[in-house]
């Protein structure tokens, strides 16, 4: 007898498993039985697993019975004609769900003359096995696993027309780019998943090649006419909102222009862009520090006195400004109300991002990388016919990374773009290498891609034939623009009085404990103390007690509250996070005693 | 030795000299020799480190970033015979900290002539090897009828280790009191005395298998290895003691890379040196270079309290002078209030303690102080 589980509970025992799950499979492709039902008999623990529950991962696949595919020429009409859908064919049992329990008692086949007698079931397409984005890699099947898998990673984070109506929308964070394109080079899920409507790259012609070092380290070395002609230009868009909330006691904020007797009211020149209702009119250029949206709040604290006393009853300024190192043209101005029905004011603001050194590219394969350079046009070297590459891509990356499609792509966008059609590069079923190759060469090419180049700035011929074609690129949302930060003097915390962290606080770039190390290593003792000197302060000890003691200024001597005035008290420099450190000792109930000695 | 040589006696190390000697062409004269010995000593005195030099921090950088490139999976020779080892940067750790209880304690069994050249190696190999009856026995098994149990053994085996059918059923007859222990040819019969039940007998079969017989306690596995011209027998799991006592072990070579083991039986100075035994072997395996001398020195740091003591808060970081530099390395509450009790004072002598608290450190340009000269008017 063989013990039957459902959900991994004990159901019950059968007498013949395999007519069993025979019977339970056939129910269910009758679809007398769910969709999602799947059972697997186990010959090594005799026993039946059957699953029912939600949650477990299924694929589609085409279901083959004594080496026939259910799947006829006919279906496949039908489908064509739109008179047949894929839900059809799952009810119909020609396409049904496995999920991996029974697929250990399957055997797949990939392609449909692999299949045997023994055979009970046929990928969709060899393609099905990757996910929709790696399906967007082209000539996959070349590639190491993994240099797919970053390439549909990269391609996440393209630039592109995210969405149609973006121009009504408050996203945080977004990019559109200006020119999308479609690719020459397809693969079939291009068109499945629309991606042909909202493209996020452009054709460019590449070459591989070196250049003065400025494509080292997957760097790319762009041409400035390309960028001038419109090649990965893109804008960026960043929402800033304010809503005006309220109060205990009916006080509300308000969004207004705040009069010169709010607390803390800027210069007329912050709030020069603000119309009369307080918000900023859009297509003003706005730079750091400026007042997008003046706003007033109610002062902080009511007590009984301040009623009658007229100057604190003033508002504060609560106004939103574009912060530190941000720039940009106010796009669109939104004003309408939240959930609890408070006024609520988004502006967006719009920056027009040209590509610069430092931006993010990358190709479809994983084969990303940062401008090392922006070429004038006519330093850029060209071919033979006088064709100037938009982008030099460094040839080291190839080799150790082994991404042959990269190469593929190249030669076979090139011969897209000589043929004006598209390529199909679909995994496993693209068009073969030799027939794009005898095709490139049939328009009077190498049918390597390659090409006599010449250096533009010497006038000479590269002795060797530099690979030149097409490729689809993308920019990547990473915009140094976003990240380039540095700082000599700035804020610093309230707690520790050490500089704050981070860029959009100004911060300082932290020496760290092993970069300390570094300094120690060295012997540069009182360069060490120098660069650690940011929280150095200078407190009175009392020498009696060893504690902080006071200094009064204006007898110019020390007290300590302890000993009081018939006391020695010094002034002792240490870090402000040393002092820190003693007062956490004393709250602990531990007695930090400083004894002090001369320095000489 | 010539009177030129006499001369930096006292400021070259004795190794160097007679390096000098060796190498010094035979019809070198005085002066010149003179010439080659100030150059070797100006040599000498550029490699020395500098006073002030953080010589602590150069070894930990200089061990801590080849390490960072160090593969954590340790490489196998496919098909090739070999007792696990542990090796890599779990190795490191294991050795650095001075762990008590080591993933892989072995030994390296160096054998004497003619063993050395392969001589009887199985039998050597097997006399090492803890063995129990299971190892010797063919066959067990239980009459339930009247009830007893007959171990058939090997006796062509246990003779290869100097032992016997005999010497196995005193062993027997001396751990199962309450059986009856009897001979007949290669096979010992156990019966239950009185009291005792089949079951009983039942449980003694399984103890039978684990009793000793011969070998070392404490070696689980034994591998012949060729090293070089000569057989060296690998194991697993160590007993230097025990296996210094036999006749064909060259014991001035023989090692275990237990630590603890080495430091109680050997001494220190043995330990100090296998600690950078094995710290060169695992980087060198890595293809890293590291110069001897940082090892040395971490090493010397370990040893130098006359114990074993690891790079851990346990270890060497305990013996820190100062409460800061302690309290900043790991559990800075214990530290810190552990001080308070007994009223420590930190004289704010070290590093960190005075990277803590903003102060020029005791090191390189941190140490030179200016002194001004007061009272005498000459």
């Amino acid at each position: 007898m063989t013990e039957v589980f459902v959900d991994h509970k004990y159901a019950g025992t059968v007498k013949d498993p395999q007519d069993f799950i025979e019977r339970i499979r056939s129910e269910r492709r009758m679809g007398k039985l769910p969709a999602g039902v799947n059972v697997l008999y186990n010959k090594d623990t005799d026993a039946v697993t059957v699953e029912t529950c939600a949650g477990r991962v299924v694929r589609p696949l085409l279901v083959v019975k004594d080496g026939k595919v259910l799947l006829t020429p006919r279906h496949v009409e039908q489908l064509q004609k739109n008179e047949l859908s894929w839900t059809d064919l799952v009810k119909q049992g020609i396409i049904e769900y496995v999920d991996a329990t029974e697929e250990e008692g399957c055997l797949v086949a990939f392609y449909e003359h692999d299949v045997v007698k023994e055979t009970t079931h046929l990928e969709v397409a060899p393609m099905a096995i990757t996910g929709l984005a790696t399906a967007l890699v082209p000539f996959g099947q070349h590639n190491h696993g993994v240099r797919n898998a970053q390439g549909a990673k990269n391609q996440k984070q393209a630039v592109g027309l995210y969405a149609a109506n973006f121009y009504t929308r408050m996203d945080v964070d977004l990019s559109v780019l200006h020119y999308p394109q479609r690719p020459l080079v397809q693969t079939i899920m291009h068109e499945l998943s629309d991606f042909n409507k909202h493209p996020s790259g452009q054709n460019v012609t590449i070459a591989v090649l070196s250049y003065e070092g400025y494509n080292m380290e997957d760097a790319v070395v762009i041409n400035q006419g390309s960028i001038q002609r419109g090649m990965g230009r893109s804008a960026y868009f960043r929402p800033v909102a304010t809503e005006e909330l309220r109060y205990s006691g009916g006080l509300i904020d308000e969004v207004s222009l705040p009069d010169k007797e709010t607390k803390g009211y800027r210069s007329e020149h912050d709030y020069r862009f603000l119309q009369d209702d307080g918000i900023i009119f859009p297509e003003a250029h706005v730079r750091e520090g400026d007042v997008i949206i003046g706003k007033t709040s109610p002062p902080r604290f009511l007590s009984a006195m301040d009623e009658y006393n007229l100057t604190s009853s003033a508002r504060r300024e609560s106004s939103v400004t574009l912060k530190h190192g941000e720039e940009g043209i106010i796009d669109f101005v939104l004003l309408t109300e939240n959930e609890e029905g408070n006024k609520l004011v988004q502006v967006r603001i719009r920056d027009d991002r040209t590509p610069e050194i430092g931006d993010k590219f990358t190709s479809r394969h994983g084969q990303k990388g940062v401008i090392g350079l922006i070429v004038p046009e006519e330093d850029v070297p060209f071919t033979a016919s006088g064709i100037r590459p938009d982008l030099i891509f460094g040839p080291h990356g190839i080799p150790s990374r082994m991404t042959v499609s990269h190469l593929i792509e190249i030669i076979g966008a090139k011969t897209g773009a000589l043929s004006g059609r598209f390529i199909d590069s679909t995994l496993f079923e693209s068009e073969k290498e030799q027939d794009i190759r005898a095709e490139l060469a049939s328009h009077g090419f190498q049918e390597s891609g390659l090409e006599t180049m010449f250096n533009a700035i010497t006038g000479e011929k590269f002795i060797a034939n530099i690979m030149v074609g097409n490729m689809y690129y993308m920019r990547l949302k990473h915009m140094v623009a976003n990240k380039l930060h540095s700082r000599a003097r700035g804020p610093i915390q309230l707690l520790t009085r050490q500089p704050t962290e981070g860029r959009a606080k100004e911060g300082g770039l932290r020496l760290g404990e092993m970069e300390k190390d570094t300094f120690v290593a060295h012997g540069a003792s009182l360069l060490l103390k120098e660069r650690f000197d940011a929280d150095g302060t200078v407190v009175p000890i009392c020498e009696n007690c060893g504690m902080v003691a006071t200094w009064d200024f204006r007898r110019n001597r020390g007290s300590c509250t302890m000993c009081g005035d018939n006391t020695d008290v010094s002034n002792v420099e240490v870090s402000y996070a040393f002092k820190l450190m003693l007062d956490e000792f004393k709250a602990l109930g531990i007695y930090p005693k400083l004894l002090l000695e001369s320095k000489y | 030795m010539a009177d030129v040589f006499l001369e930096y006696q006292d400021k070259l190390p004795q190794a160097i000299i007679e390096q000098v000697q060796q190498h010094l062409p035979k019809g070198a004269t005085d002066a010149k020799t003179k010439n080659v010995l100030e150059a070797v000593y100006e040599e000498y005195i550029n490699a020395q480190v500098e006073p002030g030099d953080a010589v602590g921090i150069v070894a930990a950088e200089s061990i801590g970033e080849p390490s960072t490139q160090m593969t954590l999976n340790t490489f196998h020779f496919a098909g090739v015979s070999e007792m696990q080892v542990t090796m890599g940067l779990p190795r490191i750790i294991e050795v650095f900290d001075a762990r008590k209880t080591m993933k892989t304690p072995t030994m390296e069994v160096y054998l004497r002539p003619p063993y050395n050249e392969g001589k009887d190696i199985k039998i050597a190999a097997m006399r090492i090897k803890e063995t129990t009856i299971e190892d010797y026995a063919t066959s067990f098994s239980i009459d339930i009828a009247a009830p007893s149990l007959t171990v058939a053994l090997d006796t062509k085996r246990l003779e290869a280790v100097d032992s016997s059918v005999d010497a196995v059923a005193r062993i027997l007859s001396k751990g199962f009191k309450k059986m009856k222990v009897a001979l007949k040819g290669s096979s010992i019969i156990i019966t239950p005395g009185k009291d005792q039940s089949l079951n009983d007998l039942y449980r003694v079969k399984e103890k039978v298998r684990g009793v000793y017989v011969t070998g070392i306690k404490g070696v689980s596995q034994v591998l012949p290895v060729k090293r070089g011209e000569e057989y060296v027998i690998v194991t697993a799991g160590t007993n230097l003691k025990e296996v210094f006592a036999l006749d064909f072990v060259d014991e001035t070579r023989t090692y275990s890379n237990d630590l603890y083991e080495v430091e109680a039986l050997l001494g220190i100075e043995a330990a100090r040196h296998l600690i950078i035994k094995e710290v060169l072997k695992v980087l060198n395996t890595q293809g890293l270079n590291i110069d001897t001398r940082h090892i040395m020195l971490v090493a010397d740091t370990m040893t130098m309290g006359g114990d074993l003591q690891g790079i851990n808060r346990t270890g060497i970081v305990r013996e820190k002078a100062s409460v800061l530099a302690r309290a900043s390395f790991e559990t800075p509450f214990k530290h810190i209030i552990n001080a308070a009790l007994v009223g420590e004072t930190d004289y704010l002598n070290s590093v960190v303690e005075n990277v803590m608290v903003n102060q020029p450190i005791p090191i390189g340009t941190g140490i030179p102080k200016l002194v001004t000269k007061t009272g005498s008017k000459e």
